[in-house]
């Protein structure tokens, strides 16, 4: 098999900064290979040198950075503009911001063809409707007169990949492709990439995420810090990896097997693992309708009914809009049920208003996807814990050993106080939310996404961590993702939400290895899984 | 502070100085700015007078030394008044129900339709003139923009995941608004302010220069302008200096406060 691309060497420098520290890798026809690595490894920004866009000021050197035998280093911006979308194709991440909000779908795919074909206009309106039509889009024609916002996040994923493979090019660079999409929409996405390799044309994926990677590369290639740690055939290096760093990545997913150990790699705490206690929260057949814009009233949640008890965890699974957050609103009494109820320790929401409502939201907190976003960006992490502490009636003079008090409980000190959340990593970010949390002694913590926004180690430290703070304080979290490998590990229960309703629900056991509900059976097919390499 | 422009560091010290004449103008020049002297009227600059003579014999400069205390309050003064309302209409706009929204934002569109020194002068035309009715008119012609800004920056902190936050913790709604709300909607909206104090200034001048603001014979650089129209084949210095200290402020004022924006939204130049 020939090379289609080679890089040899490659460094690229912002500044004094080197972000990737001489990589070399090839891509053969027909070949797909994965570039996988967490934030910072430099993964995208060698993508975007690939295709000539790695962005101002930076220096770019290589020993050999060839495609199809021509040198990419010496190339102009005009004879990039041939080869980009002509010859290489380029997959963006989020649909939503890659594809122009106000244009058309098919107008997006027109000027590839204009640029890169000799066809006319009539043939190219043919060609598009074929194109849309071949990713798997229905309706081509519809479709193609349609605004990205009028479509599905899988099927602007898909007129994404088709404006990339317009131009016919005989390499596709996708970048986190299937990232922002949910497990039935990512399935489809991956098979329609499969299809496009099975067509003889090469593919290098970029990904955090090797489940993903496995299912569709032939050979992976693992970055870190800039340079490549390992690099061999997929199965090679998911079965037997030759790197530590790449055993660490390994452990650190949550699945199936990893229930019940340590994914970080650290030591859990003392003691066994408290049984469950009383209920904390009992939610009634609440259903909840919001208006759309046309007008149109529409069940966000339909008669939905769940306990949660002392040191439990009960996750709740679905994909967007199946109703997950708005559950997990009505639970922490920020949105009213329009029938059914739910108590909090007896209490039902309904029953108390003003000051007592306030006192009860003490007992159920909630953690965010996004750490950052959910702090005033004003306030250092001391201000956000005294704030917290002040509203839990913690007495001004004791407030600043209980908010370090709080911090030594999540993994940080007394050091991170003064910080700003900006200035924190993600996963600190996400540590001093659950200290937040905590801080009012809560019965029940709503986790919401919480570790959708983080790199699988981050995501394996945090998972850790909300294990720990079970063990020593008995909380109970309510546990919401899309990512059934992570729900599968962190929780004991599950509901499974589709539309609005819970189509299943039992212990994680029983509905992720005996799964009643075919849509259930669905979701757990198409999670991506390592041992399909 | 390193990577700062020198017209920045520039722009700065001359607002320095503008502040310390205004609290200070005595430090900065000797001479009575009211200081009669019939012998001596529409002199050229010299040793003696360093800016000329005005039709009265009084010194031009200690006129525009003496003259910085009231540009600047009409500046700073009349955005004050604009943030203060803007921001508390902004807020409860953003805030608001249907109708307290409608209402509000209705009256600024109308408020908007006019331009703002029109609207100065339908607030003086009931008020009556003078420096601090100018202040108060130009200050409440400003109102609408700010109130416009304002209200679409808490439309936006209303939603956001800190605001829903601090409710969880059980904060309540008054308090939610003041310690989260409030601040972040206002803070984008300093800046802009002082880029603000510029055209303000320039709209006090203007009130002033109608004869419909500072009255004579206190010392204020739109009222001498306006006399100065009357002589001016015969002494340009007794126009062009005043007219040269208010260019002069509203581009200090203007490169600082562009400064700080670009400087809030990450950006340096």
């Amino acid at each position: 098999m020939t090379a289609v691309l080679r890089v040899e060497n490659l460094r690229i420098g912002f500044g004094a900064g080197t972000v990737v520290d001489g990589i070399s890798f090839e891509v053969r026809r027909g070949e797909c290979l994965a570039l996988v690595g967490e934030s910072g490894s430099g993964k995208s920004v060698t993508a975007r040198t690939l295709v000539g866009l790695t962005g101002d000021g930076a220096t770019v050197r290589a020993d050999a950075l060839t495609f199809d035998g021509r040198d990419l280093t010496r190339l102009r911006e005009r004879d990039w503009r041939a080869i980009r979308g002509g010859r290489i194709g380029f997959v963006l991440q989020d649909a939503l911001v890659s594809l122009d909000p106000l244009r058309r779908v098919g107008k997006e795919i027109d000027e590839v063809l204009a640029a890169h074909t000799p066809l006319s206009r009539r043939a190219r309106a043919e060609r598009i409707a074929e194109l849309l039509a071949q990713v798997g889009v229905p309706e081509p024609g519809l479709r193609a007169r349609q605004l990205p916002h009028e479509l599905s996040g899988g099927l602007r994923q898909r007129a994404l990949i088709a404006t990339a493979i317009a131009g016919e090019p005989e390499l596709i660079i996708a970048d986190e492709p299937t990232t922002a999409l949910d497990v039935t929409v990512q399935a489809q996405v991956l098979d329609l990439l499969a299809k496009l390799k099975s067509e003889d044309r090469s593919l290098l994926i970029i990904s955090h995420d090797l489940a993903v990677v496995s299912r569709l590369a032939d050979r992976v290639a693992v970055m870190k810090d800039g340079r490549i740690v390992e690099q061999g055939p997929v199965h090679q290096v998911l079965r037997a990896p030759a790197h530590d760093y790449t055993r660490s990545l390994l452990a650190a997913i949550p699945a199936e097997h990893t229930k019940g150990t340590r994914l970080s790699g650290t030591p859990a705490p003392p003691g066994e693992r408290r049984p469950p206690g009383d209920v904390v929260i009992r939610v009634d057949a609440v259903t909840k309708s919001f208006r759309g814009p046309d007008g149109v009233a529409r069940q966000a949640v339909r008669d939905v009914s769940f306990t949660l008890r002392a040191a439990e965890t009960v996750g709740i699974v679905g994909e967007s809009g199946s109703g997950k957050t708005t559950t997990a609103r009505i639970a922490l009494g920020l949105t009213e049920p329009d029938s059914g109820s739910v108590q909090v320790g007896g209490q039902a929401w309904s029953e108390v208003t003003g000051r007592d409502r306030r006192a009860l939201r003490r007992s159920v907190q909630v953690v965010y996807q996004d750490p950052l976003a959910s702090f005033d960006p004003r306030y250092t992490v001391a201000k956000v814990l005294d704030e917290a502490l002040a509203v839990a009636a913690v007495p001004r003079e004791r407030r600043r050993d209980r908010a370090v008090e709080l911090l030594e409980l999540v993994g940080l000190d007394a050091r991170h106080l003064p910080r700003r959340p900006l200035q924190l990593s993600g996963g600190q970010r996400q540590r001093v939310a659950v200290a937040r949390a905590l801080a009012p002694r809560p019965a029940v913590i709503v986790c919401d996404e919480p570790v959708s926004a983080l790199d699988v180690s981050v995501q394996a430290q945090v998972l850790d961590l909300l294990d720990d703070v079970q063990r020593r304080t008995g909380v109970a979290y309510l546990f919401i993702s899309h990512d059934l490998g992570v729900v599968h590990h962190a929780c004991d229960r599950v509901l499974v939400m589709k539309d609005g309703q819970v189509v299943e629900q039992g212990p994680v056991e029983t509905v992720f290895t005996s799964p009643e509900h075919p849509y259930t059976r669905e979701l757990i097919a198409a999670i991506p899984r390592l041992t399909a390499a | 502070m390193k990577g700062i422009r020198p017209g920045v560091w520039l722009a700065a010290l001359v607002l320095v100085l503008l502040v310390a004449a205004a609290l200070a103008p005595h430090l900065f020049t000797g001479q009575d700015p009211l200081a009669v002297d019939s012998a001596r009227t529409l002199q050229p600059p010299s040793a003696e007078h360093l800016l000329g003579t005005d039709e009265n014999g009084r010194d031009v400069y200690s006129r525009i030394v003496f003259g910085t205390r009231t540009s600047l309050l009409l500046g700073f003064g009349a955005i004050a008044i604009a943030l203060v309302g803007g921001g508390l209409l902004g807020v409860l706009a953003g805030l608001g129900n249907r109708f307290v929204e409608g209402l509000i934002m209705r009256l600024s569109d109308v408020g908007l339709a006019f331009p703002e020194l029109l609207l100065a002068l339908v607030v003086i035309t009931v008020a009556g003139g003078g420096t601090w009715n100018a202040l108060v008119a130009i200050g409440v012609a400003n109102i609408p923009n700010y109130a416009r800004v304002v209200r679409a920056q808490t439309l936006s902190i209303r939603r956001s995941t800190y605001v829903e936050a601090a409710h969880a913790l059980g904060l309540s709604g008054p308090r939610v608004v003041l310690r989260h709300v409030l601040p972040n909607a206002v803070k984008p909206v300093l800046i802009l302010a002082t880029i603000g104090v510029g055209t303000a200034l320039v709209a006090g001048s203007a009130l002033s220069f109608l004869g419909l603001g500072t009255p004579p014979p206190e010392p204020e650089w739109g009222s001498m302008l306006s006399t100065a129209r009357n002589f001016i084949s015969r002494a340009w210095w007794y126009g062009v200096f005043p007219g040269a200290a208010i260019t002069l402020t509203v581009i200090s004022v203007t490169v600082v406060g562009r400064w700080l924006r670009l400087r809030s939204e990450g950006r340096t130049s």
